[in-house]
């Protein structure tokens, strides 16, 4: 994949993305939705939800398995990204791009990875 | 993100066709000892191809143990609840191994290949169980149990473009028996060339056939499948698929609907159980478990296995609790489920109290933690058209 890890984009070791923006958007990598395969199925907080650095705040499932979502970041959830719950192939299809998952207005950032060392993480 | 899908093991076994896989880029999972295909690509694409058109399936993972010698039948009467001296050589029959507690070690398909030469095919999990048992159980019969699963590959194809794919690729003497093959039946057939025993059964809820072949010709099988049968739609499918699709037929899968805490009767399917089995006398046939399968006949079914159709979008998964709404004591478990790809819903087998069991119950699965509707429905889901 040649857009498996942009360069842009900042990474945790639980497969999580967000971009540097304010508010920060927040997806999974690909490498997770491809590990999870075909995503039938997504849990995401409603907006005005306070999440937390490195815990869960949604879950994603697949035909055959269940994952929780962990948010990289503190903050309040201020976007849910609506059309992903209603097809959430499309987290699948495009995580860095459509397949995003909510929009948090960040107090805190969490320990997180660079494209180059995510990289590294996933051995890949 | 905690990721959760199946991993592979250093100690599992390759299938013969491993190669093969790793080149088609499947995602590999470790299944019953063995390291086997996960899935290809989209596992929802490949179950639906199997229904629209084929799928192709590497199912070497499966035990193959043959039972040879003029008292086969009778040993495998003895060692199994079922009447294997019934079946006509050239047909096949469901059935299972207990313990003499009467408790399910595993689900087989036994072909009887002639007279005396029965092939029985257990789960990959349970093979090496089920290969010791057979021997232990085969003392004193005039039988050989010879474990023959390291040798032997095991190639389904499976859809309903099936026969017209395997037809196509038999050869010319062997077509009648192929075409014309029934449902539980099987023959040896040259298949691409390949010496195969070709038998029309599978676990998908399709027509189609499995094809037993030697583990060093399984790789020319495969790609001679793939080649003459890609044109007409068929894929290579995956565990998922095969998971998905005989979810939806409601066929068992020991380890969820079957273990070795049920008794056939239990797990609703004790018509596999012949009691009424006799020896060449008569009388009736002592075969392993009989005592303790005849004592719990009429106590033992104190759960039901039913089908569950999901409300809503979240599906139930295997150990779920089913609940009656406003209450908090669960009735029953679920012990299969996914979102049906053919359907467009979920649905689920699960174990529940009779009085819950009725066709139109309303019940509710604890979803992680949230109650989620989901009503009792017939088995199957899917019946082909």
């Amino acid at each position: 994949m040649s857009n498996a890890f942009p360069e842009n984009l900042q990474y945790t070791n639980e497969h999580e993305w967000l971009d540097g923006s304010s508010p920060a958007v927040v997806g999974i990598t690909a490498n997770a939705a491809e590990a999870l395969g075909d995503l039938v199925y997504l849990e995401l907080p409603e907006v005005g939800t306070a999440v937390t650095a490195g815990e869960v705040f949604g879950e994603i499932e697949s035909t055959k398995s269940v994952s929780e979502l962990y948010s990289p970041v503190t903050g309040t959830v201020v976007e849910v990204n609506q059309a992903a719950v209603d097809s959430p192939e499309t987290v699948g299809n495009d995580p860095y791009g459509d397949g995003w998952l909510v929009k948090v207005d960040v107090t805190e950032v969490g320990p997180v990875l660079t494209a180059a060392e995510y990289e590294a993480f996933v051995g890949a | 993100m905690t990721d959760t899908t199946e991993g592979t093991d250093a100690q599992d076994r390759l299938s013969p066709l491993h190669d093969e896989h790793v080149a088609l880029g499947a995602a590999l999972t470790s299944f019953g000892g063995w390291q086997m295909p996960l899935r290809y690509g989209s596992d929802i694409a490949e179950h639906t191809a199997v229904r629209a058109a084929a799928g192709l399936f590497d199912l070497s993972h499966m035990g193959e143990i043959e039972v040879s010698g003029p008292q086969a039948a009778a040993a495998l009467d003895h060692a199994l609840v079922g009447n294997l001296t019934a079946v006509t050589p050239g047909r096949a029959r469901y059935t299972m191994i207990c313990a003499e507690d009467g408790s399910v070690l595993d689900d087989l398909v036994v072909y009887r290949k002639a007279d005396d030469v029965f092939m029985v095919v257990a789960n990959a999990g349970n093979a090496p169980l089920v290969t010791r048992e057979l021997d232990a159980r085969a003392e004193g019969f005039d039988a050989t149990v010879t474990d023959q699963a390291a040798e032997t590959a095991l190639v389904a194809v499976q859809g309903p473009r099936a026969a017209e794919i395997v037809v196509g690729l038999t050869a010319a003497d062997d077509v009648p028996a192929v075409r014309d093959m029934k449902y539980y039946a099987g023959a040896p057939a040259s298949v691409a060339g390949i010496d195969a025993f070709v038998a029309r059964t599978g676990y998908t809820g399709e027509d189609g056939f499995e094809l037993f072949v030697d583990a060093a010709q399984a790789p020319a099988l495969w790609r001679a499948v793939l080649a003459a049968g890609t044109p007409l739609g068929l894929v290579p499918a995956g565990l998922s698929a095969r998971d998905s699709l005989r979810l939806e037929a409601g066929m068992p899968l020991y380890g969820h609907e079957l273990d070795a805490t049920l008794t056939p009767y239990a797990a609703g399917l004790g018509r596999v159980v012949k009691l009424d089995k006799t020896d060449a006398d008569g009388a009736p046939l002592p075969f392993v478990g009989r005592a303790a399968l005849e004592a719990r006949k009429a106590s033992d079914p104190a759960r039901v296995l039913v089908g569950l159709r999901g409300a809503g979008r979240r599906p139930a998964r295997a150990g779920y609790d089913v609940l009656v709404p406003g209450m908090e004591f669960p009735l029953g478990r679920v012990t299969s489920g996914v979102p049906s790809p053919t359907l467009g819903y979920p649905i689920a087998m699960a174990y529940v109290t009779p009085e819950i069991s009725a066709e139109g119950t309303q019940v509710e699965v604890d979803v992680r933690g949230r109650r989620e509707p989901f009503v009792v429905v017939a088995l199957p889901f899917y019946t082909r058209t």
